[in-house]
């Protein structure tokens, strides 16, 4: 599992610092640490980043959690809360604490209220704000979405899309995990693409775009359903920006490649990790012994440095 | 038509969850005296047979014994479960003749059909 990443495409020249995201990784299990410099992304280690890097401006940093899965209770993880309350406590003790938190989806298994409840007490304890985006476990209530609406739609439009400015970054959540057709993949739909188009077309190409959404908006393996049908086009709208960072979930492993200016980065779950794409009869729940459960478990933060050096994405499990 | 008024029309489905019976039966259709059971069982995100030839009147019933919650959902829209969790069940009989494509909502490269035809 440990090179579970050497299977995604990757830049040698384009910012991806592979040994220290590989240091990271013996750390595994909570979540992606996520800085940008120079409006560009890269992931690098934990102890390379914080420790040799000195950025000259303060970094700023903001932090994705994905797939908590709270609910689950399977023999992959018998108790997805308290790896998920492990991740928050991961949060609080960072070195720098970060502006705000995103969720790229799956927060409950099966859309009950109860378990949207457990996942939002314990994700209020990080203390910062938290913008959200939908996985396909979250709108399976009998409205198929409404109850997902309810609680994090505000602001939203159709399934829950929306977007807003931060420290001079436009950041974009997509959902691509509604209306999904029969032997396909992830679907944005045509409405949520001409809101795209519009969204995106005020901004100048120099402004740093940051897109989150579920499900991988590349195709990282179709026959597992992991990809997006129509996200070829939604990237054809962020082509001609310098900097954009397309952060996803639901692959419960992290992997990320880079294309021109855009780099894709997927983390890991915070409740249970997958297999590497073709290395098991399904995607299900990985199982794994229970002493090695947190090194596949994680959260990953973001650093926006402005300066010449590139965004820097740190994952970080749960347990090394 | 939404999936109720279908279901009345070509047939009768049930939703049995691991606690509970759910039955939905639409008073018009008639069920043959000696309906015909078979069932498709969900494994590793595959539907299995997935493909079956049934008669009408059958009842099929999908299981599903995954970690992982799945559905059934008719491309059609004739029919469509609620989600199913582990060891989550869905029935539906099949009373019109024809091919009835199927696949799972939260994973749509599962798929599967139902072919229905007197023998």
């Amino acid at each position: 599992m440990r090179n579970h990443d050497d299977e995604a495409p990757r830049p040698d020249a384009d910012g991806i610092d592979r040994r220290g995201f590989l240091e990271c990784m013996t750390w595994a299990g909570t979540g992606v640490l996520w800085s940008l410099a120079g409006g560009l992304p890269s992931a690098v280690g934990l102890g390379t980043a914080l420790a040799a890097e000195t950025p000259a401006a303060k970094p700023f940093t903001f932090l994705q959690i994905s797939d908590s899965h709270v609910g689950f209770d399977k023999p992959a993880n018998p108790d997805a809360l308290s790896t998920l309350r492990e991740a928050v406590a991961r949060i609080k003790t960072l070195p720098v604490k970060p502006a705000f938190m995103i969720h790229t989806g799956d927060i409950s298994h099966l859309s009950k209220d109860k378990e949207f409840d457990d996942a939002d007490q314990i994700i209020r304890e990080a203390g910062i704000p938290v913008f959200y985006v939908p996985g396909e476990h979250d709108l399976l209530d009998e409205g198929q979405g409404k109850a997902y609406l309810d609680r994090y739609g505000k602001g939203s439009r159709g399934a829950g899309w929306y977007s807003f400015d931060l420290n001079g970054v436009h950041y974009v959540g997509l959902v691509n995990v509604v209306n999904l057709k029969a032997g396909g993949l992830g679907n944005l739909g045509t409405d949520q693409l001409e809101w795209l188009e519009k969204d995106l077309a005020g901004l100048s190409s120099s402004t740093p775009i940051v897109v989150f959404a579920h499900i991988p908006l590349w195709t990282v393996y179709p026959e597992w359903g992991w990809g997006t049908a129509d996200g070829a086009e939604a990237l054809g709208y962020l082509k001609r920006f310098g900097s954009v960072t397309i952060l996803n979930g639901h692959i419960h492993q992290v992997m990320q490649k880079v294309e021109g200016n855009i780099a894709f980065h997927t983390a890991r779950s915070t409740a249970f990790p997958q297999p590497v794409p073709g290395t098991a009869p399904s995607p299900g729940p990985m199982k794994v012994p229970a002493g090695d459960l947190r090194k596949y478990l994680g959260i990953a933060t973001v650093d926006f440095v402005r300066g010449t050096e590139p965004l820097a994405i740190i994952d970080r499990p749960l347990a090394g | 038509m939404d999936a109720a008024a279908h279901a009345a029309a070509h047939g009768v489905f049930t939703q049995t969850e691991p606690a509970q019976t759910r039955t939905a039966e639409a008073p018009a259709v008639a069920i043959p005296v000696a309906a015909a059971q078979t069932m498709v069982s969900i494994d590793n995100f595959t539907f299995g047979p997935a493909e079956i030839t049934v008669a009408p009147g059958t009842t099929v019933t999908w299981v599903n014994n995954d970690d992982i919650p799945h559905t059934v959902v008719a491309t059609d829209k004739s029919f469509k479960s609620k989600v199913l969790d582990t060891e989550g069940a869905f029935s539906y009989t099949f009373t019109s003749v024809g091919e009835f494509q199927y696949f799972c909502s939260l994973h749509p490269h599962m798929t599967g059909m139902v072919r229905v035809k007197v023998p």
